[in-house]
C-alpha cells in the first residue's frame, strides 16, 4: 500500500536527508515537504497526508506545537518529531501528542522501525 | 577594510545550521541532566562577521560581566567554542549542578572547578556532535575559564590578531525555572573555511540523493 507522508523542516538539507532514507525505505510512497508550521498546516488541508514527519527545533511554531494541533485535528495519524535534542521533556511531550520520538541523526532504522508501525496503524483504521 | 570571505551556499550555510543544531540539542540535553531542568534553545545563528560584530553579540549589547568558559579546537577545522553567561548567573548554575544542598561558601570555592567542568561537558558534546556528523577528529584543549566584557572574553580567547571576520555560530539558551541563561558560540577562524566549504560539501552528498542515480525521485 502506498501513503502520502509530510516531511516538516527548517533545513532543505535535513528534508532532502529524509527524503533520501525514504526512496530507500518506501520508493513508492509520495513525498511531500514543508519547511515551517504555515506551510505543513496548508499541505495537510490540501494534500492531506497519511503520515507526518516533524522536525522539532524550527522557527516560530516548533515540531511540538505542530504535534499538539495534529493531534486535535487528525487523532489517528501516525506523526514523529525528529529532534538531536533528547532531554526527556522534549521526549515526553512528543509523547504526550501522540508522537513518536526518533532522534537525529536521523538512521534507517529508527525511520523504518516507525514506518512499519504507522502502516500497521493505517492499516487497520 | 574587511577582507572578503569565502563565502558558503545556501545550501552549506544550511548544513552548517544544521549541524550546530544538532550538535547544541545533545549539548543541551547533557546540560539537562547536570541541572536537573529542561534547557530550552533557540534556533541556532551562523554568520560571517567582524570580530567586533562578535563581541556585541556576545555581549547582546549590555554591560553586564560575563562569564565564559573556553575550549579551542583544533584538526581539519580550528577555532574557539564557548560557554558565555553573565557573571550573575555563574553561582546559580554551580548551585543547579550541585543540587542546592550547599552552603554559599561551599558553592563559591566550587565555582571555577564546576564551571569548567560543566563547560567541558557541553562544549565536548557539542563539537564531538558535529566532528562525528563530518566525520573528522578534533582535538579540544582542556577547558579555560574567562571574565570580561563581551569583547574581552572575544580578545583573550585567542582569535588570531590580523583576522578581521569569523565565521560566528551562537544558540541562545536558558534553564527552565531557574535565572540561567546564556549562549553557546562557536568561532571558527575563516582559514578553517576552505575546509570546512569541503566538509560541509561532502556531508551534503552523503546526506542527500544523487541527481540522476537511484535515488532520484
Amino acid at each position: 500500500m502506498s501513503y502520502k507522508i509530510l516531511i516538516v523542516d527548517d533545513s532543505k538539507l535535513a528534508r532532502m536527508s529524509v527524503a533520501k532514507l525514504l526512496t530507500t525505505l518506501k520508493p513508492d510512497w509520495t513525498r511531500l515537504e514543508a519547511a515551517n508550521a504555515d506551510d505543513a498546516l496548508k499541505a495537510l488541508a490540501d494534500s492531506q497526508p497519511d503520515v507526518v514527519l516533524l522536525d522539532f527545533n524550527m522557527p516560530g511554531r516548533d515540531g511540538l506545537d505542530i504535534a499538539d494541533e495534529l493531534r486535535r485535528r487528525h487523532p489517528g495519524m501516525p506523526v514523529a518529531v525528529i529532534s538531536a535534542n533528547i532531554q526527556v521533556e522534549i521526549v515526553n511531550r512528543a509523547s504526550d501528542a501522540g508522537a513518536a520520538f526518533l532522534p537525529k541523526p536521523l538512521t534507517e532504522q529508527a525511520l523504518a522501525a516507525f514506518l512499519r508501525d504507522a502502516e500497521q496503524r493505517l492499516a487497520a483504521a | 577594510m574587511l577582507q572578503a570571505p569565502i563565502a558558503l551556499t545556501e545550501l552549506e550555510q544550511d548544513a552548517l545550521t544544521e549541524l550546530a543544531n544538532i550538535g547544541v540539542s545533545r549539548a543541551a540535553a547533557n546540560l539537562r541532566i547536570m541541572v536537573g531542568s529542561e534547557v530550552l534553545l533557540s534556533v541556532p545563528n551562523v554568520q560571517i562577521v567582524t570580530r567586533e560584530q562578535a563581541a556585541e553579540r556576545i555581549g547582546d549589547g549590555k554591560t553586564d560581566k560575563l562569564i565564559a568558559v573556553h575550549q579551542a579546537f583544533e584538526g581539519a577545522l580550528a577555532g574557539r567554542a564557548l560557554l558565555i553567561f553573565p557573571e550573575t548567573h555563574s553561582l546559580e548554575l554551580v548551585r543547579a549542578i550541585t543540587g542546592g544542598g550547599l552552603p554559599l561558601e561551599d558553592i563559591i570555592g566550587l565555582e571555577q572547578e564546576a564551571l569548567a567542568e560543566t563547560g567541558n561537558i557541553i562544549l565536548n558534546g557539542c563539537l564531538a556532535a558535529i566532528a562525528n556528523m563530518l566525520q573528522q577528529t578534533l582535538k579540544i584543549s582542556l577547558p579555560e575559564i574567562l571574565s570580561g566584557s563581551g569583547s574581552e572574553i572575544f580578545a583573550l580567547s585567542g582569535a588570531p590578531a590580523g583576522e578581521a571576520v569569523v565565521l560566528f555560530l551562537y544558540i541562545n539558551f536558558s534553564v527552565k525555572d531557574r535565572n540561567i541563561g546564556g549562549y553557546i558560540a562557536v568561532l571558527m577562524d575563516l582559514p578553517a573555511l576552505t575546509t570546512l566549504k569541503i566538509l560541509l560539501g561532502k556531508l551534503i552528498l552523503q546526506m542527500t540523493p544523487k541527481p540522476n542515480g537511484p535515488d532520484a525521485h
